[in-house]
């Protein structure tokens, strides 16, 4: 009996744990980490940094220019940085730090944010 | 027999003398700060975070660095950390919110010396800061200091020469006093190496960038004053 109860609660907390430590890390959480210091709380490319940049970051909110990104450039430029796009140094390359999924979802969160699908 | 006994004997004081170098530390260090490598790699634990990882402490600072912070403590991330808990909407673009920044606990000199010994003792593995990497040439450093504000953007989120730079990291105005030119070079290299989710990102650079990035932030030595 004690080892079966013993049993149940290791299975009920490896549950636990595999439910929690796998959980989808929500992809706004993932742009208040990483995109937020350039782009700005509010979206639209005014980070912290700003006043530092010599390019001004996009402006995630902005229907027109979003809306004339294709979504594989959008990809591309999170995946490889801004000068695999031909845009500045200063969009920096977050291949090594986000899965595919993750810049997926980025995408996508983008198109969320400026309201314009492409 | 016997050899099996030494074996236990060694490995159990290896394993002690890992320990104490962490138990040497005021307990609250650890209140903000993993002084063991941490097995939770995941985001949560970043997001959840109160200051900067220590377990790798000997390998990445200056030891006469530490002594005179820990009784002097400056802010070294102007936004805090991490920078994300600590900013708000601002009129032109997000500001630091200052009244979310604890200020560092000060030491007394004897605790300041003592506990920089003790983080001096957390080595990070030889193959993560690899001694030598950082080859020594300083020719490098003006070229380095272009890369620095130009070619590469580190300046988009540090402040480098003359203060100029963003907030989101770390301050490097003294960069040279503060950390090791092995440590600058292999974290520069891949952040995510010592930190997985860390919001550094991973340049593509060559081993060149790095020399001469190397270079130019180890002689920046402003210090904080
Ligand atoms: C260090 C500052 C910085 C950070 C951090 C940053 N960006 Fe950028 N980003 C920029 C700048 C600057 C530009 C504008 C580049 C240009 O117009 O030449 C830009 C442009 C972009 C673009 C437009 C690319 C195009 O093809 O027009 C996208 C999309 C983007 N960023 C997404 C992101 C996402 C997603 C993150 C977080 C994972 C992020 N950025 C983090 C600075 C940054």
């Amino acid at each position: 009996m004690k080892t079966q109860m013993v049993a149940a609660f290791a299975g009920l907390a490896l549950l636990l744990a595999s439910s929690t430590s796998h959980a989808d890390q929500s992809i706004e959480q993932i742009y208040g980490v990483y995109c937020v210091q350039c782009h700005g709380l509010q979206r639209n490319g005014t980070g912290i940094n700003v006043p530092a940049l010599s390019v001004k970051p996009r402006d995630h909110t902005e229907a027109k220019g979003m809306g004339d990104t294709p979504d594989d450039e959008l990809y591309k430029a999170i995946k490889e940085g801004g000068l695999a796009v031909n845009k500045s140094v200063l969009m920096p390359t977050w291949g090594r730090v986000l899965s595919e999924d993750q810049i997926n979802g980025l995408v996508k969160y983008l198109r969320q944010v400026c309201k314009c699908g492409k | 027999m016997k050899g099996l006994l030494l074996a236990v004997a060694g490995l159990t004081a290896a394993f002690l003398s890992c320990a104490s170098a962490a138990d040497k530390l005021d307990p609250s260090c650890g209140g903000c700060h993993a002084l063991v490598k941490p097995t939770d790699t995941s985001l949560d634990r970043l997001l959840t975070r109160k200051g900067p990882d220590l377990w790798y402490a000997g390998s990445k600072f200056n030891k006469e660095w530490l002594v005179s912070w820990l009784q002097d403590p400056k802010p070294i991330r102007p936004a805090g950390y991490p920078y994300f808990k600590n900013i708000k909407k601002g009129d032109k673009h997000d500001e630091i919110d200052s009244s979310k920044i604890p200020a560092h606990p000060k030491l007394k000199k004897a605790d300041a010396e003592s506990a920089a010994a003790a983080l001096m003792a957390l080595k990070a593995p030889p193959d993560l800061v690899p001694a030598g990497i950082f080859k020594g040439d300083m020719k490098g450093a003006r070229m380095g200091g272009l890369a620095f504000i130009k070619f590469r953007g580190c300046v988009a989120c540090h402040q480098g020469e003359k203060g100029e730079g963003g907030l989101s990291g770390p301050r490097l105005t003294d960069a040279g006093v503060r950390l090791q030119p092995d440590f600058i070079a292999a974290y520069t290299a891949d952040p995510q190496r010592f930190d997985p989710h860390i919001w550094m990102p991973t340049s593509n650079l060559k081993d060149l960038d790095i020399q001469r990035l190397t270079a130019f932030l180890v002689q920046l030595s402003q210090g904080d004053k």
